[in-house]
């Protein structure tokens, strides 16, 4: 009997994809995962949806891909500018490869403010 | 001047022996490590599996000259010691393009690992690797999906999958394995898989399976917002059966159903695998037997060949080992195939039992699938030696979790994006395990728990198919 109150119950969770079983990354964390990206040779690209909408494949892109960008500060800045403007919406990087044809890279920067 | 017909037994050499022979673009190679009975020369047992592999037999006949030989006929070109090993060598064999039927594997491997292997004048043979010609590469259809496609699909990027065989692997209810289904994927696993014993037995029949498991899927998908799938098992007596498990699979919207390629045999995969083409469907692929054929390392055929020849077959996924888990697997030679199955052109590299350079051209790449006896712990090791490029499944090591699948489910995925993001910070995942690892377990109990319920066990066998050195 004594048994049950070791077991714990594991509560779903509403996740989203890579990195998101972690505790949100800091600011610094995120510059990390950016640099990464960059000394891989993936172009930068950002995007953003509702979270009613978020398992869709399509979420509306932010500007466009950031073709040759190598700046960490410039990708930084996009990215807290589509914060600004969509601060209701998850905000997604995303590092394509123009090799394999597809994303390197993918996960949420920002989680939306009342997600 | 025509030839003229001379009755009786030749020396195979005379014919089948050619060490000047410069190989074509379009020759399909082969190296096969050659173990003669006592007294047979190199040149003439060389010679002997060119032959019986292709044009020869072992007497002349008339016929013969009725064709040009010397166009059809496979010819040993080279001859080499084995590192470390007096008893035997390999020799290296050239078969023109046109022995083999245009995208038929079949037929490669009827020829290559037919008769010859029970040829009396060898004590054993085992066939090494296979340069498949670009030629012959383009007449098949290869990966259903591959690589790209499937993580475009499942929504996926810059990590390896997770998932897990669902245990324990016989006697589950369907609606008792759907159960366990639906807490694998509600906790973060992204696939689930049939155990490769599961296909319609008397406790479980599969529309019973599958219309659960659907369920599972479905749910646990709309719980937690991301794309989950279940490899449903579809292998089967007949091709008949098959098909018809594939179609139900499609009807109820699963992404993605599995075969086993070398019980099943490549006549069924290579089908299926069009099938699944058409269909837009997913397709796993399970590798039972081909310990039966790749561990003895001087008679068989090498697991290389096999992952080559399914490659070639189609499959999004194939079982590769694990390196560190409870089965066979020597690493410089698991992350030799792991390259045959996932890059566009991998060199000749004698150091990972490489032996020839293939070219795949634009066909797809496969997903490398480690399983069996990892957990938690293996994880940094995992990431490290298979890259993103590959699914890691966790069957025990989930399932075998205190609190439960979902929880196991949860501790695995913490410890997959922890070791993910500390490779991408550039810190070394094997030499920093323990600290990354203690790093992500204190904000997850599930992982903390997972880390102190198997911390104990270890597999150091020693592999019994060595990669050959002196």
């Amino acid at each position: 009997m004594n048994a049950d109150s070791q077991i714990g119950d594991y509560r779903t969770q509403q996740t989203l994809e890579t990195f998101s079983f972690l505790p949100a990354l800091t600011q610094e964390e995120v510059y990390e995962q950016i640099n990464y990206m960059l000394a891989q040779g993936l172009t930068p690209a950002i995007e953003h949806e509702v979270p009613a909408q978020a398992a869709d494949h399509y979420w509306p892109m932010w500007k466009l891909p950031f073709f040759g960008e190598t700046e960490l500060s410039n990708v930084v800045s996009e990215l807290e500018a589509c914060h600004r403007a969509y601060p209701d919406h998850h905000v997604r990087l995303i590092g394509y490869d123009s090799y394999t044809q597809s994303q390197g890279v993918c996960f949420v920067v920002y989680r939306a403010k009342a997600w | 001047m025509a030839k003229k017909f001379d009755a009786g037994v030749k020396e195979y050499r005379d014919l089948y022996w050619a060490p000047d022979y410069v190989p074509l673009d379009t020759d399909l190679l082969a190296c096969f490590k050659v173990t003669q009975q006592e007294g047979v020369p190199r040149e003439e047992a060389a010679a002997a599996v060119a032959a019986e592999s292709s044009t020869g037999t072992w007497s002349t006949v008339w016929s013969e000259l009725l064709t040009d030989m010397e166009f059809y006929k496979g010819r040993a070109y080279r001859i080499e010691d084995v590192p470390g090993d007096k008893e035997s060598f390999y020799t290296f064999i050239a078969y023109p393009l046109d022995l083999f039927e245009e995208g038929s594997i079949v037929n490669v491997l009827t020829s290559l690992v037919g008769n010859v292997f029970g040829f009396k004048a060898l004590r054993y043979l085992r066939l090494e690797d296979i340069r498949f010609p670009i030629a012959f590469v383009k007449t098949c259809m290869g990966p259903p999906s591959g690589i790209q496609v499937e993580r475009d699909k499942l929504n996926k990027y810059g990590r390896p999958m997770l998932g897990a065989t669902i245990k324990p692997k016989l006697g589950l209810s369907a609606k008792n394995y759907g159960r366990a289904v639906y807490e694998c994927l509600r906790g973060g696993l992204d696939l689930t898989k049939d155990d490769e014993n599961v296909n319609s037995q008397p406790f479980m029949r599969w529309q019973n399976r599958f219309e659960f498991v659907a369920e599972a899927v479905r749910k646990a998908q709309m719980e937690t917002g991301e794309v989950k799938g279940h490899y449903l098992n579809v292998t089967a007596n007949t091709p008949e059966d098959m098909y018809e498990r594939a179609e139900f699979a499609k009807e109820l919207g699963q992404p993605i159903i599995m075969h086993d390629f070398l019980t099943g045999g490549f006549t069924a995969n290579t089908g299926l695998a069009k099938w699944c083409r058409k269909n837009g469907m997913l397709l796993h692929i399970h590798r039972a037997m081909h310990a039966v054929i790749d561990r003895n390392p001087k008679h068989g055929i090498h697991f290389r060949v096999l992952a080559k020849c399914l490659r070639l077959s189609g499959g999004d996924h194939l079982h590769t080992g694990t390196v560190v888990g409870k089965l066979e697997g020597d690493r410089a030679s698991t992350l030799g195939f792991v390259d045959l199955l996932r890059e566009s052109f991998i060199p000749e590299d004698r150091s990972r039992g490489i032996f020839f350079d293939q070219d795949w051209g634009s066909m797809p790449g496969v997903f490398a699938v480690a399983s069996g006896g990892i957990h938690v712990w293996h994880m940094p090791a995992l990431v490290s030696i298979f890259g993103d490029d590959s699914i890691l499944q966790f069957g025990g090591g989930t399932q075998g979790h205190p609190w439960g699948n979902a929880a196991g489910a949860a501790a695995n995925r913490v410890a997959l994006e922890a070791c993910v993001k500390a490779r991408n910070e550039g810190r070394e995942l094997e030499r920093e395990a323990r600290d990354i690892m203690e790093g992500a377990a204190s904000h997850s109990p599930e992982l903390a728990i997972a880390m102190e319920t198997w911390k104990e066990i270890k597999f150091e066998f020693d592999t019994v198919d060595k990669l050959d050195v002196a």
